[in-house]
C-alpha cells in the first residue's frame, strides 16, 4: 500500500519559507509528478515526504499513520537520487542487497531478491562490479534495484535522468514507466521536464515558488490549465500568450494559444506577419513569425511547409482552442 | 540537510571532542593564570601567597626576557626569510621537468620528518662541532681556523638548523600551490609577450600569494615553540644568547622551579601566540567559505 | 600540461635540481653512512666518505648498552595509541560537522583550530603538576592522553575536509535503505573515507612520533619515546658519531618511509586544508 497525504504541510529554511502551506494526495499505485522550474522546492517537497528534512509545520500521512516524526529508514519509502547515491566501495551486489542486510533479512532471501531485480534490470553480468566500472544507464539501473528490492510502499525519485544523455533518457523513461505497470507501486517522481511529466505521469503536480499551481492529469493539464502559469509551462513549444486590444476583443486580460492552435495560409487569415526564423525538422516546421502590435508569435505546421525567412504569412488562431487569463493570470 | 533527529545525533557525536579540548584549554590555562598571580616555587612548598601582578613585573622587567624576546623574534624572522626564499626558489626549481623529479622531491622533502633532537644533535655534533666536525675538517682542508659555531654565533647555528627542518615544508606548500597554477594562464601571458621575470612577478608570485601567507603563519605558530633543538644544543646559552621565550619559560619554572614566574611568562607567551593566531584564522576562515 | 622543453634544458635543470636535492639530504645521508663506521672512522680526518669498512656493531651496541627497543616500543605505543585515540574521538566529532552542519559548525572549527596555538609552555606547570600528582609522569599513558589532545584539531580538521568532499546523498540514501546511525558510519562513511583516514592516521603518527616537547618534559626513563631518549645522547655519548648515527638511523628511518608515502596528504594536513 502506498497512498500518502500531505495537511497543511510547510517548511522553512531558516527565514526562507520554502513551502507555505500545501495539501495534496496521492493514491496508492499512482505515477505522480512533480514539476517545475528549478528550484521551486520539489527536491524539498519530496525529502520532506522521505523524511530527510522535518517539516516546519503540518502533517504527512503514510497508509493512514501518521508518519511526520517517523525516521525516513521507518517510513518504508525507498528513493533513487539525482546522483545516483550507490556506495563506491561496495559492489553492485552489495550495493542492491544494502537495505535488505540493514533489515537484517537472511542471506538466502537477500540473494533471491538481488537475483531477481538484476533479472528485470537487466544487471546480471555486473553484479560483481564496482559501481565505478558502470555507465551512466547501468549506474541508474543498480539505484531503481537498490530500492525495488525493499518493496518499498512508494518510490521517490529526485531528477533521475537529468545526468544520462538524451537517448539514454529516453530508454529510461520507458524503463520506469514499464516497471510501473508491472509493480503497481505508487511513484512520486520530481524532474524540471515537462515533457517526462507529460509521458510518464498518472498525476502531474505543477509547483511554482513553493505553491501547487494545478493538479491533474496529463492531458487535464494540457487542455485546461488552470492558470497562465501551468499554460506556459505545460506544452512544447510554449503557448503564444497576447494581451492588448486582441485579447479585449475576446474579454479577457490575456489570450493563449498553442503554436498547433494556429492555422497557416500564405494567402489570408487573422493576422499577418513576416517569419524571422523558421525551423525544419522533417516531421513538423516550426516558424518564429513577427506580428505588428504583438510579441513573436511561435506556429508549428505538420510536414515540411514551404516557407523560409522574410516570407510573409498569415495566422489564424482555433477559436476552440484559444485560452483566457485575467489580469492575474488565472483562467477565466 | 537534515533532521531534528540527526540534529541530536550529531551534537552527540561532536561533545566528547568538545569536551576534551575545552578541558585541555580551559583547566590548565586557568590554573596557569592563578599561579601566575603566586609567588610559588616548588622547593618551598605550602608557603604559597597571592602578590598581584608581581611576577609579570618581574618577568617582564628581567633582561633575560629583552633578550628572550629578541631571539625569539631573530629565529622566528631568520627561519621565515630562509625558508620562503629558499622554499620559493626550489618550489621553481622543482616545478620544472627533469631526470629524477620524483626522487629529488623525496630528498628535498626529507629534513621535515627527522624529529628535532635528532637533527639538532647531528648538526651540533658531527658537522659544527669546532674538533670533528664536518664544517671543521673543511675549513682545516681549505687552511681556515675552524670556528665553534654553537659558543660563538649559537642564535645563527640554531636558525640554520632549524630553517633545515623546515624549508621543505615551506618547498612542498609552495610546490603544491605552484602546481595548480593554471598553464593556459602562463601561456597566455607569454603569447602577450611577457618574460620570465615578468611572467614571475605578475603570475605566479600573486598566485602563490596565498600559500606564501599560510606558510608564514602556520611557521610562525611553530616556530615560537622552538624547543627541543635549543635544549640539546646550547641550553639557551651562553649566557642567554640563544635562549627564547619558550625555553626561558621552562628554564624558570623546571629547572628554578619558580611556578609563579613561570607562569607568568607562560601567558605572556600565549598572548604572543595569539596575535599570530588572530591573523591565521582569518585566512584559514575565509578558506572556509570558498 | 607538460610544456615543450629543449633537451639541453632538461639536462641543465637535472644537474642542479639533483645538487640541491643531495645538499639538502646530505645530513641525513651522511648520519646514516656514519652509523655504519667505526668510531675511529667516524672522526677521521680526511673525513671518509664511502670507502670504510661497513659495520654493524654500532647497531647492535646502541641496543645492548642503552635498551634501544624499549624506547623504540614507547615510541611506537605512544604515537600509534595517540593516533587511534584521536581517530576514534574526531571521526564522529567530523561526522557531524561536515554533514550536519550547523550556525555554529565554523566558530566550533575554527575554536578547535585556536586550541592548537596555545603554546605548550602556557600549560606545562600545570600539566606538569597534574601529572606528577596524579602519577602519571613517565607514563605512556600520559604521553597518549597530552599528545592525543594536541593532534586532534589536526585530526578533526583533516578528517572534516575529507569528509566535505563525501557527497552527502550517499548518506542519505543509507538513511533511506534503513541504515541506523552507527551502521551509517560504519557500513557506508567509514570505508569511503578509508583513504582520507589513512592518511591522516599516517600524518598523526608522524607528528606523535617527532613531537619533542612534551615528550621531553614530561617523561624520564622508562615511559622515553626515542626523542627523549636521543636527548640524552647530548653530551657526552654525542661524541660517539658512530654510535649517535645509529640510533639516530633506526629513531629516524620509520617516519621517513611513512613520510614518504603520505607527502600528498602532508600540506594538506599541515594547512588545515588552506592548500590543497
Ligand atoms: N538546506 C537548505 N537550506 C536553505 N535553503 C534551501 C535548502 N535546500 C533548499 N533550499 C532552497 O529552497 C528552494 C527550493 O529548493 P529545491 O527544493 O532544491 O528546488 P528544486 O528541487 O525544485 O530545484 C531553493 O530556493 C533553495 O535555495
Ligand atoms: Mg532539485
Amino acid at each position: 500500500m502506498g497512498k500518502i497525504s500531505l495537511k497543511n504541510v510547510t517548511k522553512a529554511f531558516g527565514e526562507a519559507m520554502v513551502i507555505p502551506s500545501l495539501d495534496l494526495e496521492i493514491e496508492d499505485g499512482e505515477f505522480v509528478v512533480f514539476v517545475g522550474p528549478s528550484g521551486c522546492g520539489k527536491s524539498t517537497l519530496l525529502r520532506l515526504i522521505a523524511g530527510l528534512e522535518d517539516v516546519t509545520s503540518g502533517v504527512i500521512e503514510i497508509d493512514g499513520r501518521d508518519a511526520t516524526e517517523v525516521p525516513p529508514a521507518r517510513r518504508g519509502l525507498a528513493m533513487v537520487f539525482q546522483s545516483y547515491a550507490l556506495y563506491p566501495h561496495m559492489s553492485v551486489r552489495k550495493n542492491i542487497a544494502f537495505p535488505l542486510k540493514m533489515a537484517k533479512m537472511d542471506a538466502a532471501e537477500q540473494e533471491r531478491r538481488v537475483t531477481s531485480a538484476a533479472k528485470i534490470l537487466n544487471l546480471t553480468d555486473y553484479l560483481d562490479r564496482r559501481p565505478g566500472q558502470l555507465s551512466g544507464g547501468q549506474r541508474q539501473r543498480v539505484a531503481i534495484g537498490r530500492a525495488i528490492v525493499r518493496e518499498p510502499a512508494a518510490f521517490l525519485f529526485d531528477e533521475p535522468l537529468s545526468n544520462l544523455d538524451a537517448a539514454l533518457r529516453v530508454n529510461m523513461r520507458l524503463e520506469i514507466s514499464e516497471l510501473h505497470q508491472s509493480l503497481a507501486t505508487t511513484m512520486i517522481y520530481v524532474t524540471h521536464d515537462q515533457v517526462e511529466a507529460m509521458t510518464m505521469a498518472d498525476k502531474i503536480v505543477v509547483l511554482h515558488a513553493g505553491r501547487i499551481e494545478q493538479v491533474g492529469s496529463p492531458l487535464d493539464l494540457y487542455r485546461s490549465p488552470a492558470n497562465r502559469f501551468v499554460a506556459g509551462f505545460i506544452g512544447s513549444p510554449k503557448m503564444n500568450f497576447i494581451s492588448g486590444a486582441e485579447a479585449g476583443k475576446h474579454g479577457a486580460h490575456t489570450i493563449g494559444i498553442r503554436p498547433e492552435h494556429l492555422a497557416l495560409s500564405t494567402t489570408e487569415g487573422a493576422w499577418q506577419g513576416k517569419v524571422a526564423v523558421a525551423e525544419h525538422l522533417g516531421s513538423d516546421t516550426f516558424l518564429y513569425v513577427n506580428v505588428n502590435g504583438m510579441d513573436p508569435l511561435t506556429v508549428r505546421t505538420q510536414g515540411e511547409a514551404g516557407i523560409h525567412h522574410g516570407d510573409t504569412v498569415y495566422i489564424s488562431p482555433d477559436a476552440e482552442h484559444l485560452h483566457r487569463f485575467d489580469a492575474s493570470g488565472k483562467t477565466i | 540537510m537534515a533532521t531534528a533527529h540527526s540534529r541530536v545525533a550529531a551534537r552527540f557525536m561532536i561533545s566528547p571532542a568538545v569536551l576534551l579540548l575545552l578541558g585541555w584549554m580551559i583547566v590548565p590555562l586557568s590554573m596557569t593564570i592563578y599561579f601566575s598571580f603566586l609567588s610559588y616555587n616548588l622547593l618551598m612548598p605550602g608557603m604559597e601567597e597571592f602578590i598581584g601582578f608581581t611576577n609579570y613585573r618581574f618577568f617582564l622587567t628581567d633582561p633575560a626576557f629583552f633578550a628572550a624576546l629578541a631571539n625569539t623574534l631573530l629565529l622566528v624572522g631568520g627561519v621565515l626569510v630562509i625558508t620562503i626564499v629558499g622554499g620559493t626558489a626550489l618550489a621553481l626549481l622543482l616545478d620544472q621537468p627533469f631526470w629524477g623529479q620524483g626522487i629529488v622531491r623525496i630528498l628535498v622533502i626529507a629534513p621535515f620528518f627527522v624529529m628535532p633532537t635528532v637533527s639538532a644533535l647531528v648538526w651540533k655534533n658531527m658537522f659544527m662541532n669546532p674538533v670533528n666536525g664536518l664544517f671543521a675538517h673543511l675549513a682545516k682542508a681549505i687552511g681556515l681556523e675552524p670556528f665553534d659555531f654553537l659558543a660563538h654565533a649559537p642564535l645563527a647555528s640554531i636558525i640554520l638548523i632549524v630553517a633545515w627542518q623546515w624549508l621543505p615544508f615551506a618547498t612542498l606548500i609552495l610546490l603544491t600551490a605552484l602546481q595548480s597554477l593554471d598553464q593556459e594562464q602562463l601561456e597566455a601571458s607569454e603569447m602577450d609577450g611577457a618574460n620570465f621575470g615578468n611572467r614571475f612577478i605578475y603570475i605566479v608570485l600573486p598566485h602563490m600569494a596565498r600559500a606564501i601567507t599560510v606558510v608564514v603563519l602556520i611557521q610562525t605558530i611553530f616556530l615560537l615553540s622552538v624547543f627541543a633543538e635549543i635544549l640539546v644544543t646550547t641550553n639557551g646559552g651562553p649566557g642567554y644568547a640563544s635562549t627564547n621565550i619558550t625555553y626561558l619559560v621552562y628554564a624558570q619554572s623546571l629547572l628554578q622551579f619558580d611556578v609563579g614566574g613561570g607562569s607568568a611568562g607562560g601567558i605572556v607567551a600565549v598572548i604572543l601566540a595569539n596575535i599570530v593566531a588572530v591573523f591565521l584564522m582569518r585566512m584559514i576562515g575565509k578558506n572556509l567559505e570558498a | 600540461m607538460a610544456r615543450r622543453v629543449s633537451n639541453r634544458r632538461k639536462t641543465l635543470v637535472t644537474i642542479v635540481a639533483w645538487a640541491v636535492g643531495i645538499a639538502i639530504f646530505f645530513p641525513i645521508l651522511w648520519t646514516i653512512l656514519t652509523s655504519f663506521k667505526t668510531e675511529a672512522e667516524a672522526i677521521a680526518s680526511p673525513p671518509k666518505f664511502l670507502f670504510f669498512d661497513w659495520t654493524l656493531e654500532n647497531y647492535a651496541e646502541v641496543n645492548s648498552r642503552s635498551n634501544y627497543f624499549l624506547h623504540f616500543m614507547n615510541s611506537v605505543i605512544i604515537s600509534v595509541g595517540s593516533t587511534l585515540l584521536g581517530l576514534a574521538i574526531a571521526i564522529p566529532a567530523a561526522w557531524s560537522m561536515a554533514f550536519v552542519p550547523g550556525k555554529r559548525t565554523k566558530d566550533v572549527l575554527m575554536w578547535m583550530l585556536s586550541t592548537k596555538m596555545l603554546p605548550p609552555v602556557g600549560v606545562l606547570i600545570p600539566i606538569y603538576l597534574l601529572f606528577r600528582d596524579s602519577g602519571l609522569l613517565d607514563t605512556r599513558l600520559g604521553l597518549v592522553i597530552v599528545l592525543t589532545l594536541i593532534n586532534l584539531p589536526i585530526i578533526v580538521w583533516m578528517l572534516f575536509t575529507y569528509f566535505k568532499e563525501i557527497p552527502g546523498e550517499i548518506l542519505e540514501a543509507a538513511r533511506m535503505d534503513g541504515a541506523g546511525l552507527w551502521e551509517e558510519v560504519v557500513h557506508v562513511l567509514t570505508p569511503m573515507a578509508v583513504p582520507g583516514i589513512a592518511s591522516t592516521l599516517l600524518l598523526n603518527i608522524i607528528l606523535a612520533w617527532n613531537e619533542a616537547f612534551w615528550t621531553l618534559n614530561l617523561t624520564a626513563a622508562k615511559a622515553a619515546p626515542l626523542t627523549a631518549f636521543i636527548a640524552s645522547y647530548s653530551s657526552p655519548e654525542g661524541l660517539f658519531y658512530a654510535k649517535l648515527s645509529a640510533a639516530s638511523t633506526l629513531a629516524i628511518a620509520p617516519i621517513l618511509v611513512l613520510g614518504w608515502f603520505s607527502q600528498k596528504q602532508l600540506v594538506r594536513g599541515l594547512t588545515f586544508g588552506a592548500v590543497k
